[in-house]
């Protein structure tokens, strides 16, 4: 009988290609982290630079535009020492009608090393991954609404940095969840490493039922959802995903679940606010907060090109 | 069966370093421990020579020449060094050498935080092999040790040092 492995382990259980939080062992995502904080030093170096990528191509195929998260993956693979190409994909083969693995198979023929994927459909980081040749690394940079790991991971490394132990933490992931890719990658990644309360706050629209089933308590007042979290995640409200009558207006749904002043005083006097970015002032958080003494918008930001080292390294280093 | 005593070794490695550092061509010299052996040995060696402030501990992982093969290594520690490289003499301290690729790794680790005056080493144990142009300037043992072979040092709650070898890789 064939044994169904996770397609981002190779046999011995080693990370390959990174396409989702969701089914990696506490051991993988921690050995991720902990080589995360040895790049996060290499910035106080008079060399910015390793070799650990040198000779090696990296590829970044952007089939949804995301000018920040491209950049971060380019800064990290450039601070690794490989060669990076973007392709404005989006504009270019696949607008001739090229099929995706037919793209695959053409830049693969120009000796990618790894390609960095976003993809506006859930699993087309995995089906690229399944095509590729054995020394070929995948890394989904966000597929749709299923999962976006780099972002989780960068998150996760932020929680740990400011809150060391995450097996006593409450954190409150805030807003439009549904189309999210980043609270799923989130869930998984705070449910793996042992966080024994975690609460989906948001309108009924915005937050589904199913959250439940994923060990996630989920509440539709926000007062009940913040008040006494560790960490406050909050997420942007996806307007280019918003097709239908989800929400009576923006305007509305701050009044209810933007994070005030006011409303993040509920939260625990140490709690840190986090937010993927860009975010909307005054839609989701309101500007004294997002610059106020609880936010660590930015650093997660600067974690984030560490994260992707650690994640780009570490895939590059094990063989399928 | 091969007998090393670490403890009467690392006495003669505090002799053999304490002289580097007096023979006067290493002027304010620091001492910088390689992860994980020689970072126990260099806290060590800075305190029994009354040494001021703590000692640098370098790590080669990332500038291993083995990185394809086989991959980041797991739990290694970062580098920290709490003091400028730019124009500084360091002494490089390692519990054993032998291919001499991690003395490779370390001085191009090295480089990356500035332009040191010198860099010398010093290690408790040379057991032969080299692969590369290195040399240590002291050993307190040279021993010829077959390919098969590990030699590993140990270091146990009270702070003393044993030697351990083990076949296989």
């Amino acid at each position: 009988m064939l044994m169904r492995r996770n397609p981002q382990l190779n046999a011995h259980g080693e990370l390959i290609h990174l396409l989702s939080i969701e089914g990696l062992p506490q051991a993988v995502l921690t050995q991720i982290l902990d080589t995360a904080g040895t790049f996060l030093s290499v910035n106080d170096r008079d060399v910015k630079k390793v070799p650990l990528l040198r000779g090696k191509s990296v590829f970044n195929l952007f089939f949804e535009n995301s000018t920040r998260t491209r950049t971060t993956f380019e800064i990290a693979a450039k601070r690794l020492s490989a060669d990076v190409i973007n392709l404005d994909i989006a504009r270019s083969s696949t607008a001739k009608g090229e099929s995706l693995l037919d793209t695959i198979a053409n830049l693969s023929a120009m000796h990618a090393d790894m390609f960095i994927v976003r993809h506006a459909e859930s699993g087309a980081p995995y089906l690229i991954a399944q095509h590729v040749a054995p020394h070929v690394h995948v890394i989904n940079a966000g597929d749709g609404r299923h999962a976006h790991p780099t972002q989780g991971l960068l998150d996760m490394y932020t929680i740990r940095h400011y809150k060391r132990d995450f097996t006593q933490l409450t954190v409150a992931i805030v807003g439009d969840i549904v189309h999210s890719r980043v609270a799923r990658s989130d869930i998984h990644g705070l449910t793996t490493l042992g966080v024994p309360e975690i609460r989906a706050v948001g309108p009924k629209t915005l937050v589904p039922g199913d959250l439940a089933g994923m060990g996630v308590r989920v509440c539709h007042d926000m007062a009940e959802g913040i008040r006494g979290a560790d960490v406050i995640i909050m997420l942007r409200l996806q307007n280019e995903r918003m097709g239908g009558a989800l929400l009576p207006s923006a305007g509305e749904f701050y009044k209810s679940y933007g994070l005030t002043p006011e409303k993040l005083a509920l939260a625990r006097p140490d709690a840190i606010v986090m937010h993927p970015g860009p975010i909307n002032r005054g839609v989701e958080i309101d500007s004294a907060v997002a610059d106020g003494a609880h936010s660590v918008i930015l650093p997660q930001v600067t974690f984030g090109i560490a994260v992707r080292m650690a994640v780009m390294s570490t895939i590059a280093g094990n063989q399928a | 069966m091969l007998e090393l005593d670490a403890e009467s070794l690392y006495d003669e490695l505090r002799q053999g370093v304490r002289s580097l550092l007096a023979d006067g061509s290493r002027p304010d010299a620091a001492l910088v421990g390689i992860w994980s052996g020689g970072a126990w040995l260099a806290e060590r060696l800075q305190r029994d020579l009354g040494l001021p402030g703590s000692p640098g501990v370098i790590s080669s992982t990332l500038h291993r020449d083995d990185f394809n093969a086989r991959g980041l290594a797991a739990g290694t520690d970062a580098t920290a060094l709490p003091f400028a490289i730019e124009g500084r003499h360091i002494v490089l301290v390692d519990d054993v050498l032998y291919t001499g690729r991690t003395i490779r790794a370390v001085v191009n680790e090295l480089f990356d935080f500035g332009r040191p005056a010198s860099v010398t080493l010093a290690v408790l144990v040379d057991r032969g092999g080299r692969e590369l142009p290195i040399a240590a300037a002291y050993a307190a043992a040279r021993i010829a040790l077959p390919a098969g072979q590990r030699l590993r040092l140990a270091h146990a709650a009270d702070g003393g040092f044993s030697f351990a070898v083990t076949t296989g890789s």
